[in-house]
């Protein structure tokens, strides 16, 4: 009995103290005045321009990493690739490399010098210090979550459903719309909630490749840190509080796919 | 549909699961492979089923070479030991599976289902989820889903392996009579020696990756071609280089001859049958299978010293393993 209560309250209190209390005083700090300065923060130009920036990195960065996620996982999983245990560890790259890193490494392949910077310039595009590098950096760190997420329930599934879905006839996209997929919703589910978080809150990265021009390649992470620094401390809490909004409906939105009935 | 398979080998790394096998099966019968864990069964049937690709061989479906032919489309129906349930769909959409996928009108699903649903006696259950069934009625579910799009070859891999005893023997009879109604062409992998000769027409045993013998349940209890297929298709004894059923042994109390003596270890009653295990003096072991009245007029006890003489006993000569030496020892 004594065992269960120390176990219950050290468990809640270590999440209190870590989590709960820093993100609710930040809520708190942000409505302290009243609606009016915490809409005034809001409706800012400069907060309009990051929040869209934001949100259009996460929109396309989230679907095209989920789909590579799935399609690496099926490969490693699924089929006998040579230097398995290399495009392992190359998907753990991300998780093991600063941000800052990754961001020097994005300039020095596509800067105005880099390898393919001179090239993709000459070509009108434009990739360090505009939105296509962003883009990048924000993929490149959030690229293993799907992955990571469904090889696991891959491998527990099993492929004796794939294959007696075979021979009921089911080709291989068939099979993997209607057997896999289902089966693995909730790796994805979960790895989505993951990269979607990564996404609108990378910082390093973006931080390094953007150039941070106010109003043009300001993401809400770059904005927060702006703002506090520039002692406009109301606005930074209220962005932060918009972000942990963000990031709460992605989780409540992943978990409307219902999960129906299964052992 | 007739099955052939032709000079079939299929290796695992170094293990040869296949040793250049090749199997007819004619159409409308009812065939089982049986074999030890380890003996190819498993694999000659998903060659036959598209799931293996054999290294080398050919593999025919009514006439057609399907070597090179994906599983899906080679039209057979599969059932697998542990059942493959779809399992974020209710049993009527697993059944439905096969019917949809090839955009078959949705009445005619309706219809079809609920046929099968009755068919394989699983009224009521079709808005369960697999995980809400029980193992019988999971494997019967995916025997279900296999037969919905009327497939012309029906194969299952060890279906009863995962269920209880009792269950067992239920759906093995049920599945016998289902032969009978719908005389698709079927064949099941069994290492249940019993479960074979009850249900199949033909039984091949396989030892090793290769077919030892191909016969009628009672061909292979009374004219097994080797020491192996004598031994895996019913109880055997072994005396010197040759081997006897347990009923082939006869329980005496005085010699006479071509007896010779033992000694009781062990009576076991099991209702009718009585079975006795007897030490020769050459320290071999002996069964003896009596029924309850032999063994009453005999009053076998266990430490008893008696005299035994095998009726029939078999012999295979070393080398061509093939000619049977049956000797009945005169009276």
């Amino acid at each position: 009995m004594i065992t269960k209560y120390a176990l219950r309250f050290t468990a809640l209190g270590y999440l209190t103290m870590l989590l709960l209390v820093p993100v609710g005083m930040i809520a708190w700090k942000a409505f302290e005045n009243g609606w009016a300065p915490f809409w005034a923060s809001v409706t800012d130009p400069d907060f309009l321009t990051a929040l869209k920036l934001t949100l259009e990195i996460a929109l396309i960065a989230v679907p095209l990493n989920t789909v590579f996620g799935i399609i690496i996982a099926i490969m490693l999983v699924r089929h006998n690739v040579p230097g398995k245990s290399l495009i392992n560890a190359v998907l753990a790259l991300p998780f093991a490399l600063s941000p800052v890193v990754v961001g020097l490494c994005l300039i020095l392949a596509y800067g105005q010098s880099g390898w393919f910077g001179a090239d993709l310039a000459n070509a009108g595009i434009d990739v360090i210090f505009s939105m296509p590098g962003m883009v990048l950096a924000t993929m490149f760190v959030s690229l293993p979550f799907v992955a990571r997420e469904v090889m696991p329930v891959l491998r527990e599934i099993g492929t004796e459903q794939e294959q007696a879905a075979a021979t009921l006839g089911a080709g291989q996209w068939t099979t993997f719309r209607r057997v896999t997929l289902p089966a693995i919703r909730w790796g994805v589910i979960y790895g989505v909630i993951l990269t979607t978080a990564r996404c609108i809150g990378e910082y390093g990265a973006v931080a390094v490749v953007s150039g941070n021009v106010i109003g043009q390649t300001e993401t809400m992470p770059l904005l927060v840190k702006r703002l506090y620094e520039g002692f406009d401390k109301q606005g930074a809490y209220a962005a932060s509080v918009v972000l942990a909004l963000i990031a709460l409906s992605t989780v409540l939105l992943m978990t409307m796919f219902k999960p129906r009935q299964e052992a | 549909m007739a099955i052939n398979a032709l000079n079939v080998t299929k290796h695992f790394g170094d293990f040869v699961a296949l040793d250049d096998v090749s199997l007819e099966i004619p159409d409308g019968s009812l065939t089982a492979l049986l074999g030890p864990s380890g003996s190819g069964k498993s694999t000659l049937l998903r060659v036959i089923a598209g799931l293996e690709k054999p290294d080398t061989g050919t593999v025919s479906l009514g006439g057609r070479d399907v070597t090179s032919l994906p599983a899906h489309k080679r039209g057979i129906g599969f059932v697998f030991q542990h059942y493959a349930a779809f399992k974020h769909m209710t049993v009527a959409k697993n059944i439905a599976f096969g019917l949809e996928i090839r955009r078959r009108p949705k009445s005619e699903v309706k219809d079809r289902v609920s046929e099968l649903i009755e068919l394989v006696h699983l009224h009521g259950l079709g808005d369960r989820y697999p995980s809400q069934l029980s193992g019988g009625q999971r494997q019967r579910m995916a025997l279900a889903r296999a037969l919905a799009v009327e497939p012309e070859v029906l194969l299952l891999d060890e279906p009863f392996g995962a269920l209880d005893a009792r269950v067992r023997k239920d759906l093995r009879e049920w599945l016998r009579r289902l032969h009978d109604e719908v005389h698709v062409t079927t064949v099941i992998v069994t290492h249940d020696q019993e479960e074979a000769m009850e249900v199949a027409d033909t039984v091949v045993v396989m030892h090793q990756g290769t077919i030892q013998q191909t016969g009628g349940p009672r061909e292979l209890y009374e004219e097994p071609v080797n020491q192996f297929v004598m031994g895996f298709v019913g109880p055997v004894s072994t005396l010197g280089d040759a081997m006897v059923r347990p009923h082939d042994v006869e329980i005496r109390h005085a010699e006479n001859g071509t007896t010779l003596a033992a000694k009781v270890e062990r009576v076991v009653y099991l209702g009718w049958e009585v079975r006795v295990n007897l030490r020769l003096e050459s320290g071999e072991m002996l069964v003896a299978q009596l029924t309850r009245e032999e063994a009453d007029a005999l009053a076998v006890e266990a430490g008893q010293a008696v005299f035994v003489r095998p009726r029939k006993v078999r012999r295979w000569s070393e080398g061509d393993g093939k000619p049977d030496v049956v000797s009945a020892q005169p009276h």
